[in-house]
């Protein structure tokens, strides 16, 4: 019942939105036609200003990743997580989780084929996966976007929200599906 | 701390590529992804253009001021610098309800539209604000109700019953976003993170 009425707010959501945005402005008399164009302009400037930024952060990522440090991490730190009930299979997930969305994607995907998608390390990598968002892209963009370059306690915050949210999941996965 | 981290991915990358033979796909990994990053971003430029269009329409018909004021119980608790009533409130709500229902597409442009917003409000412009790592920290940790990737890699998946980590999810990304809520919070009262400028001075906006 709750996944239907999502669902149905997702599908309907743009729809509503547009149509209710550009209807409302009608009936306020605005020119809908030229505020859209103006906003619009702003697009392709936004667009072109986080290029370095979305370079930078993806490059390192690709390096990160494509070298098998990422190997390494998990091989040291499974021990440890292994006390705290996350598989070590999972651990590349918990990392990935924070760089790259399409990466952290990639690893659900394949532990779901691998170990099956009711699993425990299935399970457990699906709701990481929808736990916590990629922050290092949302802050190189975000920032980027608007030429920030101290970003304070932006990362910290942002990190320990992904921790929270990975332990969080190991936790939940195996109260819900012991 | 991002110099380091950034510093840290790329030379630990090269080092242990070289080390373990990878070298050459470590390389092609760093330009190939240089060339996506580019196609990205211009990708982004038509959503964007679409949504920062109809976001000034909303603006200027005062629909996100409405929205805006209707949530401020709760934003001016997260976001005590920025005006109840200012864009930024709105776009950000704008944002934040583009994640929740899972519409990846909107959030991104409503995101940096409210940055954009924010920085209007920055005393120091290279320097980020406390509203602005709160916003971040709400945002990367993601609440969102649904994750249809998520459910759609488990379906394909044969899993009899691929909508059962939905709640889990819920669970999981309320956790995370708490944290980072209060992180931001008592971060931001650290003298290492504290702002230069006198707050107060925002105030005005």
């Amino acid at each position: 019942m709750f996944v239907k009425i999502v669902n149905a707010m997702s599908v309907w959501a743009i729809p509503i939105m547009i149509v209710g945005f550009v209807g409302y402005g009608l009936i306020k008399k605005v020119k809908v036609y030229e505020c859209f164009t103006e906003g619009a302009k702003e697009g392709f400037q936004t667009g072109v200003r986080i290029i370095p930024f979305l370079v930078a952060i993806l490059c390192a990522i690709g390096v990160f990743r494509a070298s098998g440090a990422m190997d390494l991490l998990t091989k040291a730190l499974s021990p440890i997580t292994n006390l705290i009930g996350m598989p070590g299979e999972v651990l590349p997930m918990a990392f990935m989780r924070p760089l790259s969305g399409s990466g952290a994607r990639g690893i659900m995907t394949e532990l779901v084929t691998t170990h099956g998608p009711q699993s425990l390390i299935g399970r457990m990598a699906a709701v990481m996966n929808g736990s916590t968002d990629t922050t290092f892209y949302v802050l190189a963009v975000y920032f980027g976007s608007v030429q920030i370059k101290k970003t304070r306690h932006a990362l910290p915050a942002g990190l320990l929200a992904d921790l929270a949210g990975i332990l969080a999941a190991a936790w939940v996965t195996r109260l819900f599906f012991k | 701390m991002i110099n380091y981290i950034w510093a840290g991915m790329l030379i630990i990358g090269f080092v242990v590529g070289a080390a373990t033979g990878n070298l050459e796909a470590v390389t092609k990994a760093a330009i190939d992804n240089a060339q996506s990053a580019f196609e990205l971003s211009l990708g982004l430029v038509g959503v964007m253009s679409l949504w920062l269009g109809l976001m000034r329409i909303a603006e200027e018909s005062g629909i996100v001021e409405k929205l805006a004021r209707a949530l401020k119980p709760v934003t001016v608790r997260l976001f005590p610098d920025v005006p109840p009533e200012h864009p930024a409130m709105g776009a950000m709500i704008m944002n934040l309800a583009a994640n929740v229902l899972g519409l990846g597409d909107a959030a991104t442009p409503l995101g940096l539209k409210a940055m954009q917003e924010l920085q209007k409000l920055n005393p120091v412009k290279d320097t980020a604000t406390d509203a602005m790592c709160m916003f971040l920290a709400i945002n990367t940790s993601s609440v969102t109700l649904i994750s249809a990737t998520t459910v759609a890699v488990l379906a394909a998946a044969g899993s009899a019953n691929p909508t059962e980590i939905i709640g889990p999810t819920i669970i999981a990304t309320a956790c995370s976003t708490t944290v980072g809520i209060i992180a931001a919070k008592l971060l931001s009262k650290l003298p290492r993170f504290r702002m230069q400028a006198n707050p107060g001075e925002q105030q005005e906006g």
